[in-house]
């Protein structure tokens, strides 16, 4: 296993008598980008400022290569290895050229090379015709731009971001997310990015830890915390909107069937029978079809009668809450929606596979 | 309105002239009034920013009393600057009581509370994660703080106009502090002051138009500065 880049121990911040962050053990591997998630108030922000060295925490240590920081001199000379971009473009009142300029001026890079690599930087990021203007002229985007050129122009050995594409619309989110997903490819900058959108995890993370109430609930790979949370907050936190509570009722060559409220659910599981579970199904997993048709055209194992309760249209998909014994909640598209005429009070069956559901046994 | 026709050509004829008396009252009231300037400046960008920047314990008291020195009558300060000058004060053994040293310190007491209180409040208004942004683009914490007031520069150099607009044109204190002496401490404040109690309009409005020139010309360059640092 490679060494950490940054290693963080026992880190701890208490603000008044809240504590917000208590991390025992915390690396960042060298050439990942690692995506820190969790809800509004977890501590991403507050971890990742410690990270940096912008922020110091109550407690802990950080180490650097396997070497503690210790010092005020050694932060420096750290925080000058680092880069970081935050939500805001957070830009100074000079020209775009400036602004990228500036920290390579204050890392001791001569005029002429910083004005190359700033050049080189703002045309990486379609921005090279913006140099001399102020940078309070800049749109949202353009101002991101320049605050990720600025980054990057520094050569990071690591690169922190704070939801650094929140602020911006939808399209220019998109543009700015690809055009960094090939830059990250590229230069292979070990980054530490803290977001609460699951796409951009999922576009951008080689590794997600999941921060909930300043506790570090699961690191992995995305598609192991996605589709195999370890704990309820998780899985809510990921997508599963479905997170139901139950007691496995048998178990056959690898098939645990889990009873949910009276119904019987069937699960890829090798847990024994008698188990407390809580049974994850992501609503897109959950497909709906007419009572008549289900029997004869899907593949799923697990096929519940139900009566739709709520539909709530979220863009081009729509939500569906299913009465099945206990509420379970479908995504379907818009065009599936209209096709089937869906209404509520309306009988309907909703389909799963066994493999869709992941099961957490209760400790 | 004849007083007034009288006075611009009796400004006008004064300047052209070159009155050597008009013109060491001028330079007179010019220089003291910016070297209280400065040396508030200087004190006060430091305080303003330290206070700006930390918190500690009595720290909003003292904000209220820079808020409430913004607004000290001049005359007020005359008083205590006066008291603490006096033979017999806790300062008069420097002996310069009526004299532009202590005209001087006077208004660096009227205008430091303006330029501190003016630094405090711009610092104030930069978005806390800029020192952060400037943090992590690698500076040391000196080189923070001088790219903070440069950030804050245009309120900044409002702080300067304000202070000095506030003791150019200050009267009490230079009457109190100065004496209004012919030749050492007066200046066109207090010498329009006198002027005008002596019924002598037309040198009292001479004077009056050669302080709003002076006022002009120093916010002018002021103001050229405070537009011209900032890039299109």
């Amino acid at each position: 296993m490679n060494q950490a880049v940054l290693e963080a121990r026992q880190l701890s911040m208490v603000l008044g008598e809240r504590q917000v962050l208590q991390i025992p053990s915390f690396q960042v591997l060298p050439g990942e980008t690692l995506v820190i998630m969790g809800p509004n108030g977890s501590g991403k922000t507050t971890l990742l400022l410690c990270l940096a060295l912008l922020l110091k925490p109550t407690a802990g240590s950080l180490a650097y290569h396997g070497t503690t920081v210790k010092d005020a001199a050694a932060e420096l000379q750290l925080r000058r290895r680092f880069a970081v971009v935050f939500q805001e473009p957070l830009l100074l009142d000079t020209t775009v050229l400036k602004n990228v300029t500036m920290g390579l001026h204050l890392r001791g890079i001569d005029s002429q090379e910083a004005k190359q690599r700033a050049m080189e930087w703002l045309g990486r990021f379609g921005i090279a015709a913006l140099a001399e203007q102020s940078a309070r002229t800049l749109s949202g985007g353009e101002a991101q731009r320049a605050s990720l050129a600025r980054a990057l122009a520094l050569q990071p050995e690591v690169l922190f971001m704070d939801e650094p594409f929140a602020n911006l619309d939808a399209p220019t989110r998109q543009a700015l997310i690809e055009d960094f997903e090939r830059i990250l490819r590229e230069t292979k900058v070990t980054t530490v990015m803290v977001t609460h959108d699951r796409n951009e995890a999922l576009t951008l993370a080689n590794r997600v830890a999941v921060l909930i109430e300043g506790n570090l609930r699961q690191i992995g790979l995305p598609h192991e915390v996605f589709a195999s949370p370890t704990d309820e907050g998780v899985a809510g936190f990921v997508g599963v909107e479905n997170v139901l509570p139950g007691v496995v009722s048998a178990q056959s060559k690898g098939i645990a069937t889990v009873t949910v409220e009276n119904q019987k659910i069937d699960a890829v599981s090798e847990l024994p029978a008698g188990s407390r579970v809580t049974v994850c199904l992501h609503p897109e997993d959950v497909t709906l079809a007419q009572p008549a048709v289900e029997a004869t055209t899907s593949s799923a194992r697990n096929h519940l009668t139900g009566t739709v309760i709520k539909v709530f249209p979220i863009g081009s998909q729509v939500r569906i809450t299913i009465d099945c014994g206990f509420p379970l909640i479908a995504l379907i598209t818009r065009r599936s929606f209209e096709e089937m005429g869906l209404v509520t009070g309306q009988n309907i069956v909703a389909s799963f596979k066994a493999s869709s559901i992941y099961l957490i046994p209760h400790r | 309105m004849d007083l007034i026709v009288e006075g611009i050509i009796q400004a006008f004829v004064l300047l052209v002239h070159g009155d050597p008396e008009v013109m060491r009252v001028a330079a007179l009231s010019l220089g003291i009034s910016l070297a209280a300037t400065v040396i508030s400046l200087f004190i006060g960008v430091t305080l303003g920013t330290a206070i700006g920047l930390t918190r500690f314990y009595g720290r909003r008291f003292l904000v209220s009393l820079i808020n409430t020195g913004m607004g000290a009558p001049p005359v007020v300060v005359g008083l205590i600057v006066t008291i603490m000058l006096w033979r017999n004060g806790p300062l008069g053994v420097l002996h310069i009581l009526y004299t532009p040293y202590a005209m001087v310190i006077a208004q660096c007491v009227i205008s430091l509370p303006i330029i501190t209180g003016f630094t405090m409040a711009s610092i104030q208004q930069v978005n806390p994660k800029l020192r952060l942004q400037i943090l992590a683009l690698g500076a040391s914490h000196g080189q923070l703080l001088w790219l903070l007031l440069r950030e804050t520069r245009l309120p900044l150099l409002s702080a300067v106009m304000a202070g000095f607009g506030a003791i150019i044109s200050e009267v009490g204190a230079s009457m109190m502090v100065g004496g209004n002496i012919t030749g050492q401490t007066r200046v066109l404040t207090t010498a329009i002051v006198m002027e005008t109690g002596k019924g002598d309009f037309g040198l009292a409005f001479a004077l009056s138009l050669i302080l709003m020139a002076l006022v002009y010309l120093v916010n002018l360059v002021l103001t050229l500065i405070q537009q011209r640092s900032r890039p299109r």
